[in-house]
This record gives C-alpha cells, sequence and structure tokens, in this order.
C-alpha cells in the first residue's frame, strides 16, 4: 500500500528509496555497466537517459532481480539489499513497467492484474479484493480502465494503464518505467505524464527509463546520464538544459540536424494503389494505401509502431501477401495477393533494409561474411560450381566492411558480437550494394549509436541524391522530420496525409499521427 | 536450442562434454559399486572390451558405423531446428529398401550393380519416411517430434507385418526374409585385407564403415560450403531472417528432413548387408534414438559425431564384456551408461556450465595478476 507519508505528501520515512554503489556487469567482453552508482531520492521523479545500448536496460533488469550483477551492491529504503529474482525485488517494494508489456492478451483487465496475488485455490475472494483495489487505484489516479474488458480489445496507452496498475497493486513504492513512451502518441503521452505526477504526490518514487530528452524535461526533478555502460553525470532538472545532457549523453557536441540539399524527384518508381491487409484473425492492418514514390526522393512514414508500417514495408518487399490492391514497381505490376517472393522482389531491384535486424536482418549466430550474402547468396559472384565461392565471400564482406565503416572489420566475427551500430551497417552495406532502384527502410536508426546514426543519415542522403527511391519507416518523429521530403502519416492503417517537408511541424505530425486530420493533409 | 555459453570455445567444445561424461561414468561407478563390485575394474574390463580383445575394436567400429548414420540424421534435421526423433522408424524402412533391392537383384546382378542400388534404395526409403512428417510440419504445422514418434510406430507396424506375411522366409516360422544373395553381401574388412586388418580378427566390421566415412565428409561440405546448407542453417537459426532473405522455408524443412531420412536408411547397409545378410525384426535396436544422444553430445559436427559414435560404440562393445565378466552385471549396464551419458550431455549439458566459468574466469584473473 502507498503508505509512509508526511504531510507533504512525500515518502519521508526514507531518503533514498534506491542506492546503488558500484554496479558492474558484463556480458563476455561487453561490459554493460561500469562500476555505476546511483541515488534516487524517495519521493521523486528520477529520469535515467542515455543512448540505445548505454546500459540502461540492464541496470534496470539488475535492479528489478532479472539479472546478477557481478559485483556493487543495492540499497533499497536504505537498507541493503540482494535481489536474486523478480519476486524479491516485488517484496521489496519495486515495480516495473516493461518496454514491452508483460499482459495475456485475451484476459480481461482484472484477471491481468489479478495474475501473482489470485488469493486462494478459489478465485472468488481474490478477484473482489483485486476489484476494489483496480477500481480505487483508475478512480485515484485518472486511469480510466475498465476492469472487464479484454486487453486485446483495448488501445496501447491504456494496455500501458493496466500494467502501472498491476506494477502498484501490491503497494510497490519504487515504479520503474523502461521506455514507456516508445509505442505512445504525443497525447497518451501526456496522459501518462499525469498519472505519474500524481504517483509522485502520493509518495511513489518513480524511475523513468528513456532516451527522449523533452520527456526528461518536462517531468522529472532529477535526472542521470549514462553513456558507454557508465553513469556520467547526475543534475537536478531545473539546473540543467537538453543541450547539456545531450552533450553528456554522446560525450561531444551534437549536431541535432541533417545537412541536405533540396531534393530533385523523378519519375516514379513505385505506386501503391488501394492496398488492403487483414491479419489472420481478420483485423484490419492496412486500409486502402495509395502512394506514389519517386526516384530521387525520401518518402518518410510517420506513425505511432503498429499502426500498419510494418505489413506496409512487408507487403513491398514480398514478405506477405496483401488482401487486395496493387503496386507498380519499376512498370511491373504486382498484384498484393500474389506477392512475388523477396528475392523475386530484390532481382526487380528493390533492397530492403527490415525494421527489425535481429529478427530479419541478420542471422546473429552467422559469421559476419555469412550475413553479408543473406538474401544474395544466389549471387553467381558467391557460387563456385557445386559449392559457395568461400573467396568470393570474403572479399564481398571485406569490401562491406571498409566502405561502410564497419567495426571491428572482421569477417569471422559472429554477427551477435558486433555493437547495434555496426549490425546495422553490416545491413545497409549489404543491402545497398547492388545499387538498388527503390530502397525500403525500417527504423535505420533504433539501437545505433550517434555516431553511426550521422553515418546512416548521409548514406540515405547520398543515395536519394544519385536517384534512388526511398521508403523511409521510423517512429522517431525527428528523423522522419529531418530525412524526409514528403512525409506520409500513418495512423490504423490508414494514410491520413501526405505532407511536404517544408509544410511539416512536430505537432502537425503528431495530431495527423493521433489519426486527426489538418487541413494541410493532401 | 542450446543455450549460449559464454566459455571460451575450447571449454565449450572439449572440457563440457569430458566433465559431462566423467560425470556420467561417475554415476554409473556408485551403482556398480552398490551391485557389489569393483568400479574400477569394471572400467577396466570394459575397456579391454572395446579396444584390446582380440577383434574388440572392429566390434566397437561397427557400432560406430551405425551411430554414425544415425547422428548424422539427427544432426542434419537439428541444422534446420527440426527435432527428428524418427530415426529408428527411418532405418527400419531404409532397411526395407535395401532389402528389396537385395532380394530381387542379388540372384541376377553382380554386386557392384547390387551393392550401389541398394544404397540409393535404403537411402530413398528413408529419406520417404523423413519426408512425410517433414511435409506434414512444414505445410500443416503438425508438430515433428509428434509425427516422426508417430512414424516410427507405423515403421514398425509395417515391417512385422511384411516380415510375418509376404517377405517371410518360406517355410520359416521366424520373422525374418531369406538370405540376400552373395552379390548383396558388402564385404567384411577382415575378409579382403585380412593381412593389414588382422587386429580387426573375425569382426563384422564391413565397408560400410568407409561409406560413414564418406557421409561425415560430405555432411561437412553440404551444411558448410554448399548454398543449401547456408539455406538449411540460416532456416534453423532463424525462420524469420531466412523469409525475408527470400529462403523458402517449407521446402527447405523437408528437404533437411528428407536428407536426415536418407542418412538414417543407410543404418541398413551396415546392418543388414554387412552383417545380418537379410531383413530381420527390430535390427534397429535402438541406434536411431542413440543418434540423438550421438548428435547432442557430438554438437551437430562431424568430427564431434564421429567422436560420440566411437565413444558410443565402445560402450555398447565393452558392455557387452561386462556381462560376461561379472555375474551381478547385465548386458543392462550399457544401456545404463548410455542413458546416463545421454542425461549428462543431453538433458545437463550446461549443468557445469556456471561452476566452469567461474573457475575459469577466477583463474585466468589469477593469471593476469601473475603476469603484472
Amino acid at each position: 500500500m502507498v503508505s509512509e507519508k508526511n504531510m507533504d505528501g512525500r515518502d519521508g520515512a526514507h531518503s533514498f528509496a534506491l542506492r546503488l554503489d558500484g554496479i558492474s556487469k558484463s556480458f563476455g567482453a561487453v561490459h554493460a555497466n561500469r562500476d555505476i552508482s546511483l541515488d534516487v531520492k524517495a519521493g521523486t521523479i528520477h529520469g535515467i537517459v542515455g543512448e540505445n545500448g548505454a546500459g540502461k536496460s540492464t541496470l534496470m533488469n539488475i535492479i528489478f532481480g532479472l539479472q546478477t550483477p557481478d559485483h556493487g551492491t543495492i540499497s533499497v529504503f536504505d537498507s541493503l539489499k540482494t535481489i536474486r529474482t523478480s519476486a524479491d525485488a516485488i517484496s521489496l517494494g519495486i515495480g516495473m513497467v516493461h518496454q514491452h508489456f508483460m499482459l495475456v492478451p485475451n484476459m480481461s483487465v482484472l484477471d491481468n492484474v489479478m495474475l501473482g496475488s489470485e488469493g486462494g485455490s478459489l478465485l472468488a475472494e481474490g478477484r473482489e479484493q483485486t476489484l476494489e483495489r483496480l477500481q480505487s487505484l483508475s478512480k485515484n489516479y485518472g486511469m480510466g480502465v475498465d476492469p472487464h474488458a479484454l486487453i486485446e480489445d483495448l488501445p496501447v496507452g491504456i494496455r500501458q494503464r493496466v500494467e502501472i496498475i498491476k506494477a502498484i497493486k501490491g503497494g510497490a513504492r519504487l515504479l520503474i518505467l523502461d521506455e514507456p513512451t516508445g509505442v505512445l502518441t504525443p497525447g497518451e503521452a501526456a496522459q501518462l505524464f499525469n498519472i505519474l505526477r500524481s504517483l509522485r504526490d502520493d509518495g511513489v518514487t518513480v524511475l523513468l527509463i528513456t532516451h527522449k530528452l523533452e520527456e526528461i524535461m518536462s517531468i522529472t526533478d532529477y535526472v542521470s546520464v549514462m553513456r558507454d555502460g557508465e553513469m556520467v553525470a547526475h543534475r537536478e532538472t531545473t539546473q540543467t538544459n537538453p543541450e547539456e545532457l545531450a552533450r553528456l549523453m554522446v560525450g561531444r557536441d551534437v549536431l541535432l540536424s541533417v545537412e541536405k540539399g533540396p531534393a530533385d524527384p523523378k519519375e516514379v518508381k513505385l505506386s501503391a494503389s488501394s492496398i488492403n491487409c487483414r491479419s489472420a484473425v481478420g483485423n484490419t492492418l492496412l486500409k486502402n494505401v495509395s502512394f506514389d514514390l519517386r526516384a530521387g526522393e525520401i518518402l518518410g512514414v510517420a506513425g505511432v509502431a503498429g499502426n500498419g508500417q510494418t505489413e506496409l514495408l512487408e507487403i513491398l518487399s514480398g514478405m506477405r501477401a496483401a488482401t487486395s490492391g496493387s503496386f507498380t514497381i519499376l512498370d511491373q505490376i504486382v498484384n498484393g495477393d500474389s506477392a512475388l517472393s523477396p528475392s523475386a522482389m530484390r532481382e526487380l531491384g528493390i533492397a530492403h533494409i527490415p525494421e527489425d535486424r535481429h529478427e530479419h536482418g541478420l542471422v546473429l549466430s552467422f559469421e559476419a561474411q555469412e550475413n553479408a550474402i543473406l538474401g544474395y547468396h544466389h549471387d553467381d559472384r558467391f557460387k563456385r560450381g557445386l559449392f559457395l565461392n568461400q573467396e568470393g565471400i570474403l572479399d564481398r564482406c571485406k569490401t562491406l566492411m571498409r566502405d561502410h565503416d564497419v567495426r571491428p572489420p572482421n569477417p569471422n566475427l559472429n554477427a551477435s558480437n558486433f555493437s547495434g551500430g555496426n549490425q546495422q551497417k553490416i545491413v545497409i552495406g549489404r543491402e545497398v550494394d547492388r545499387d538498388p532502384e527503390i530502397l525500403l527502410v525500417g527504423q535505420p536508426t533504433r539501437g545505433v549509436d550517434v555516431g553511426a546514426i550521422e553515418f546512416i543519415h548521409k548514406q540515405l542522403i547520398r543515395l536519394r541524391d544519385e536517384g534512388c527511391a526511398i521508403l523511409l519507416v521510423s517512429v522517431e518523429l525527428e528523423e522522419i522530420l529531418s530525412l524526409s521530403d514528403r512525409i506520409m502519416v500513418m495512423n490504423e492503417g490508414e494514410i491520413v496525409g501526405i505532407v511536404d517537408q517544408a509544410a511539416a511541424s512536430q505537432e502537425k505530425i503528431g495530431m495527423m499521427m493521433a489519426g486527426i486530420e489538418t487541413e494541410a493533409a493532401a | 536450442m542450446m543455450p549460449s555459453s559464454d566459455l571460451p570455445r575450447w571449454a565449450d567444445v572439449v572440457l563440457l562434454p569430458l566433465l559431462n561424461l566423467l560425470a556420467a561414468l561417475a554415476v554409473c561407478g556408485v551403482i556398480i559399486f552398490f551391485l557389489g563390485e569393483n568400479p574400477f575394474t569394471a572400467l577396466w574390463v570394459m575397456i579391454k572390451g572395446a579396444f584390446f580383445y582380440s577383434g574388440s575394436l572392429g566390434y566397437t567400429l561397427y557400432y560406430t558405423t551405425n551411430f554414425i548414420f544415425t547422428g548424422l540424421a539427427v544432426a542434419i534435421a537439428f541444422h534446420a531446428m527440426m527435432f527428428n526423433i524418427g530415426g529408428e522408424g527411418q532405418a527400419y524402412i531404409g532397411g526395407l529398401g535395401a532389402g528389396l533391392v537385395a532380394l530381387w537383384l542379388a540372384p541376377v546382378f553382380p554386386a557392384l550393380l547390387v551393392i550401389p542400388l541398394a544404397i540409393v534404395a535404403a537411402a530413398l526409403f528413408g529419406a520417404a519416411w523423413g519426408l512425410i512428417p517433414g511435409i506434414l510440419q512444414a505445410y500443416r504445422g503438425s508438430h515433428i517430434v509428434i509425427t516422426t514418434i508417430m512414424f516410427n510406430f507405423i515403421a514398425g507396424s509395417i515391417m512385422v507385418w511384411l516380415l510375418v506375411g509376404p517377405l517371410i522366409e518360406p517355410g520359416q516360422q521366424s520373422p525374418q526374409t531369406p538370405k540376400f544373395g552373395e552379390s548383396a553381401l558388402v564385404p567384411k574388412l577382415h575378409e579382403i585385407w585380412g593381412g593389414v586388418f588382422s587386429f580387426l580378427g573375425n569382426s563384422p566390421l564391413n565397408l560400410s564403415f568407409l561409406l560413414a566415412l564418406i557421409c561425415l565428409i560430405g555432411f561437412w561440405f553440404l551444411i558448410w560450403r554448399t548454398k543449401l546448407g547456408y539455406e538449411i542453417r540460416t532456416v534453423g537459426q532463424n525462420p524469420e531472417a531466412a523469409r525475408y532473405a527470400g529462403i523458402n522455408v517449407p521446402k527447405i524443412i523437408v528437404i533437411a528432413m528428407a536428407l536426415s531420412g536418407a542418412l538414417a536408411g543407410l543404418l541398413a547397409i551396415n546392418e543388414l548387408m554387412g552383417v545380418q545378410h537379410r531383413v530381420v525384426l527390430n535390427f534397429t535396436s535402438g541406434y536411431g534414438f542413440t543418434g540423438i544422444a550421438v548428435a547432442l553430445m557430438g554438437r551437430n559436427h562431424p568430427v564431434g559425431i564421429f567422436l560420440a559414435s566411437f565413444l558410443f560404440g565402445a560402450i555398447y562393445q565393452g558392455g557387452a564384456e561386462l556381462d560376461f565378466e561379472f555375474q551381478t552385471i547385465t548386458r543392462d549396464m550399457a544401456l545404463l551408461m548410455q542413458g546416463m551419458i545421454i542425461l549428462f550431455s543431453g538433458a545437463l549439458a550446461y549443468m557445469f556450465n556456471p561452476w566452469v566459468s567461474r573457475v575459469l574466469k577466477r583463474w585466468m584473473t589469477k593469471q593476469e595478476a601473475a603476469r603484472g
């Protein structure tokens, strides 16, 4: 229960909700966390920022008992604790809302919240108590959650509130949220922050992990910055600014914008006409999607994750069949329901940098050189009679590593041993090798360090200037705004509108992402 | 399937399997002790029985041959992340293929024609028995473990029916076919090169051993040096990436299962054409299942599979010797050891991993400290 409040609503019984001292954790040769020390004052919202791969998630997993540190100590509410499992963490009053929700989709909100506190072997009593608790929490914090709705029917924002209720129902006094706004529209994010503020006012300490600086500035009381597995700075939020935080995150001054000349769009390379797609169970994934993509332009696709962008990329790359509709690629008409295979698409001159390089783009247990030919292994260059041409493959990989600055340049290293940025460079290098006419790009800089981001962005611009038609899907609005020549906004599988970059602003795109058409939407 | 390990490669490939083996032997030793015998004497008897007695090495290598075939069969399916439990049934049906060729052609044609054709037939029949579960998995989603187990039973029933019915030796009671003709017999090594291989004694080791070695080498080339092998491994390691790369995932699964069945089918060449010289009931006697342990222990690599096969061959042969030597120990001891090894190197393969990794880490830190 939320308790031990003093007069001003803060948790006055303890000075620190969490104190880490000298935490280190390494995976093989990689130091995910190195000598981390952190004090989180009780009753505050404490932000932790850092780039993807800075070690934030590892640190949170250590605090929540999902991983054990190699060295260092953890104190929770002023006393030294050993946290071996998440059950330990929960019993100490730590709750966690993961980046990826841990809910059972075909069970009701109530049943999900009850998980882990069912009471006896008969459910009735536990259910009664949970319902009461759920309703009071929902009311107190203005969450508006219907206990009897099925999770799968709820929008992401509400699902996240269910996760929060799950985390605090047992009286968690330290709530950890890992990248909570990644899946939310700007509006939903604002509501989330209101909930977090009222939790803090009731004495709950909130630890917020994010890589978005504006969130840190708008909601946190204190902020700690991580870089390369180390804690590099602690600040009171009012005493700092985004520029300083960005510099601390990256370790140098950051060029937040991308330099590029005006686009010179030429002939239409890809033309989609009313593509529809339904899932196996009949949910609409794409609805009447039509657009043109021209040579020499970057068409950015903005939208909250899960609004049809993934399916669009999969259909255009031949990985998935549409339910109806067609598209014309380089003068060849492809009927959606008879999709060409990905290898046929590659033959046509389409390259595809997939959204999730771990799931699709790479085989992590393969060597870099084996990954360098994935999807192009039919190529004559890599064949010698019945066998693969080992030298040809090695040469290809060496060239790729040199041209795209992959580090370390070791073709025999397993893909899993490269950093996110270098993995992405391998994928990009592989896909742009044959000078594709059309390049489908999904989340090009997800989990990529800032140095590599600049490199990747420059590459995309260069390809555009060389006449490649680029379709860019990203959930990073800034990336879309800075790279695209035109921006197509998607919501619930539909195109809300396509706007020129010059006419686009963060606010306007944000509104459109929420499904609200603005007058400029064409 | 296998959890990632943060051990150095040599420890992962050599040290861990050795520790698992020792643990299995230790448990067996304790049991032998409670049976009232000295475990070390028993071990010595096994070693002599497997390697040193006249002809014993030949027997060990003959068993090894069987394990190589079934081990490779399991391993190739494993590379496509298919858990083929059906090696037993595929080998059994492979025996039908080899047997039919031997029975029909041997009376008329020479060995140089009959034996290659029998090899092809054994492989094709085995492949067919792996192919069907492969198709059911790839296109219908029926789990390969379930279907291959069921296909073992179906194979068993078909063979019983054939061996007590259409194929039975006329005028005989025992469920087996007539003896194969001369030209369907794979020569034993001591028969052809008796002088060089005199140490083999009168053992059943035959030319199928060479076929097994060829399969080991071919397996390596196929998996690591051909496009098909590349596609099989991609499907096994990351089916989503395979789909992205335009690889026809269901087709690869079917091909891998057919190859797996073909390799299992070749067991019949060693067992039937090399030794039994007729199709007999239950000639596979569990080799197909042991192949799973061989593949697990051999880490699905030809070198590992050879070593694991040799180990299991030695246990088979040495275990038989235990039976002769000790009143209290029966042939089942070999089965027990085999079971223990499967338990420790299969199910508990990574049991020692955390401990070894801790010890190694401490040791390496010490080394670094000593070096300054």
